[in-house]
């Protein structure tokens, strides 16, 4: 058997579309989760009984539940909400910024934690509201010592957007899907997938190590 | 008994031991003091194999502890060390501490570690709390039962490093009394630690280290007096003013 | 919003046998991966932290290939790739004669990936060991390997329950991924009710409620063994 490069040659463009998505898709699910994950992890930390139960409720529920099928979900529905077919970008931005923002809001509550008590207490004995004692005090912190877990978490929201093939939407692995089929070409199409993923994706775990390590400093 | 002949040792560019060398003589109680990263626990460590040196040589007991082809858990089995931290294992009870390398590494029966173990508590006066997992013990209790451990193994010299500096003070007496009574037993041993008044008592010789060097070994007596070096009258004066 | 109730679907044939057998398929996927899983993650772990430099790499390079890729990925990869890289018998004998051949490509694309979680979780339990307690065994006269099982792998083993609780419900989730090489598990049948009936309500209901009891049963197992394997004292105290 030899390997084909000229399919993958011929279908560049057509892949780098795809990757394009790939990317569009990480960027607007991440901002989206990350918002609404802040929100939630707030919440869980404010104290408020009702407000502590629904963000525990909201996070424990869609951890427990396979991405597809939230993917499912949401591309049912959206359009039956609106009454017409929105086409299936809207309803898996929709479905991965809920989803995402479940594991954002664990990420942030932990990044909260670390804030030692010492530190909250500081900042309220000097006569900070809460919210003050939020945004000036515990949040930079916490975003400090978060980073290396939020670009991780990217890695994984990265990877995760191939699930969309589920809802044949063309971001870079459904294109590589889409290719491999049509030229009879998988082999070669999956593993060049394969290839492009990992450079990304080890590329920015390599970043996270050296965001680790400046931090030890 | 223990033999450290001029060794050095890096941690990449960065220097740790420089040339040092001491002999410790059977029975002996040597203390090591210095300031912080002088390099004193590095150099103990280096006396059964824990920290590799870079060149130089260390002998115990006759068996040349440098040299690679030497089976270091032999060696290792009969010098007994002791942590500023216990390191007790925590998933095991005061009496399975002291029982399982009796067990693992000498092969005694299962009876024989045990009424060694009973033994060696009741020596440091923990008979009652054999059963007890280190954590439910007292700092103090903890580093006794340690101590006890390292005596399981019926070693030819003891190590201690920094063995009371992370007690409270209330019980570091209860950790000292235990090894005062163990240097009259006539034990070889190295002790790294601060405690000048340990040091009176029991040590026939001071070691003061500072940057990676041996800057000075003397008689206990001497050391206290007169000590010749500027950097251990500094040290002596910070470390004895209150 | 026009849609016409139907809860009455989910008790009705096939459909709530369908259910069933998506629901034991996810069952067999997920366990049958989390064996795989466990045993070599274990491996790979103990690996990453050992003196050798070449095993270690070996354990490095293995962690870094497989938590770079996405898994659905190395699903394609595992199900219309390696069957062609094959020797042309073995090749020949996966593709005829292998019963089920989506099932265990399903197993050990989850089982393979899954242990490369399940190693750096093994691994960062033996590195959170002090280095003074990994001396103390030395010091004791054990050898390296004698110091693993007796003192760093038993503790480490017992940091690492509660983080592989939730490797092990991840395992579950990502089982639905088998979806894609035509696997009819949980998921699966529920899209597949979807499709057949229009009660998509319904039927991505009873997924999400049978997630959600697997979920709890999953977590109620792991708490069993979180108590069972506790060092009494030990670890309330850490990470504070």
């Amino acid at each position: 058997m030899r390997f084909d490069y000229q399919v993958i040659i011929d279908a560049l463009p057509f892949l780098l579309d795809g990757l394009l998505l790939s990317f569009y898709l990480t960027a607007i699910a991440m901002v989206g989760g990350l918002a609404l994950g802040t929100l939630l992890a707030l919440m869980r930390t404010s104290g408020k009984l009702p407000l502590v139960w629904f963000a525990k409720l909201y996070v424990n529920f869609f951890r427990s539940l396979p991405l597809i099928l939230v993917i499912f979900w949401f591309y049912f529905l959206v359009p039956l909400a609106i009454g017409r077919p929105v086409g299936s970008l809207y309803s898996a931005l929709i479905a991965f910024t809920l989803f995402e923002a479940a594991y954002y809001s664990e990420i942030m509550r932990a990044g909260l934690n670390s804030v030692s008590r010492g530190q909250i207490n500081a900042g309220l004995a000097l006569g900070l509201t809460w919210r003050q004692n939020m945004q000036y005090v515990a949040l930079p912190q916490a975003i400090r010592a978060m980073l290396p877990v939020l670009v991780t978490q990217a890695i994984i929201l990265f990877q995760d957007t191939s699930l969309v093939y589920v809802v044949a939407l063309r971001d870079f692995m459904t294109a590589s899907s889409i290719v491999a089929v049509r030229e009879g070409r998988l082999i070669e199409l999956y593993l060049f997938a394969a290839v492009v993923y990992f450079i990304i994706c080890f590329a920015g775990s390599m970043f996270v190590r050296s965001l680790q390590r400046r931090m030890v400093r | 008994m223990i033999e450290i002949d001029s060794i050095n040792k890096w941690y990449g560019d960065f220097q740790v031991l420089k040339n040092c060398s001491l002999r410790v003589e059977k029975g002996e109680v040597v203390v090591v003091c210095g300031p912080s990263g002088s390099g004193k626990s590095t150099l103990i460590k280096c006396v059964n194999g824990l920290e590799p040196v870079d060149s130089g040589r260390i002998t115990v007991n006759g068996m040349v502890v440098t040299d690679p082809s030497t089976r270091l858990p032999k060696v290792r089995a009969q010098i007994g060390m002791v942590f500023q931290h216990f390191e007790l294992f925590p998933h095991k009870t005061a009496l399975e501490n002291l029982m399982l390398t009796q067990i693992k590494v000498l092969r005694r029966s299962r009876h024989e570690a045990e009424r060694k173990a009973h033994q060696l508590l009741e020596r440091v006066g923990l008979a009652d709390q054999a059963d007890k997992y280190p954590n439910a013990l007292s700092g103090g209790q903890q580093q006794r039962v340690a101590i006890a451990r390292a005596l399981a193994m019926d070693p030819v010299a003891m190590l201690f490093d920094e063995p009371t500096s992370a007690l409270d003070p209330e019980m570091i007496s209860e950790v000292l009394d235990v090894m005062v009574e163990l240097a009259r037993e006539g034990m070889t041993m190295i002790v790294v630690t601060h405690e000048m008044g340990f040091a009176r008592k029991v040590a026939q010789r001071v070691v003061f280290m500072d940057g990676g060097m041996i800057q000075e070994i003397a008689p206990t007596p001497v050391f206290f007096e007169s000590p010749s070096s500027e950097r251990a009258k500094l040290f002596l004066s910070k470390i004895l003013s209150h | 919003m026009n849609y016409n109730w139907n809860w009455g679907i989910l008790f009705q044939e096939p459909y709530f046998g369908w259910l069933l057998s998506g629901l034991l398929w996810t069952v067999l996927v997920a366990s049958a991966a989390w064996v795989i899983a466990f045993l070599l993650g274990i491996l790979i772990g103990i690996l990453r932290t050992v003196e050798n430099r070449w095993l270690r790499f070996i354990a490095t390079a293995y962690v870094e290939l497989f938590r770079n890729v996405p898994l659905l990925l190395q699903l394609f990869i595992w199900y219309f790739v390696v069957p062609e890289l094959l020797p042309q018998e073995v090749g020949r004998w996966v593709k005829r004669d292998l019963p089920n051949p989506e099932y265990w490509s399903a197993v050990i694309c989850l089982g393979t990936y899954t242990a490369a979680r399940v190693a750096e979780q093994v691994r960062s339990g033996i590195n959170s060991l002090s280095r003074d307690l990994v001396n103390a065994g030395l010091s004791l006269g054990m050898t390296p390997a004698q110091n693993y099982l007796s003192v760093r792998l038993p503790i480490a083993f017992r940091i690492v329950v509660p983080p592989l609780t939730s490797e092990f419900l991840t395992i579950f989730k990502n089982s639905s991924l088998a979806l894609t090489i035509g696997v009819l598990e949980l998921t699966a049948q529920s899209r597949q009710i979807e499709n057949y009936t229009f009660q998509g309500f319904e039927a991505f209901t009873a997924a999400t409620i049978l997630y959600l009891i697997i979920t709890m049963i999953v977590v109620l197992i792991m708490t069993v063994v979180d108590r069972r394997v506790r060092i009494p004292g030990f670890l309330e105290g850490r990470h504070r």
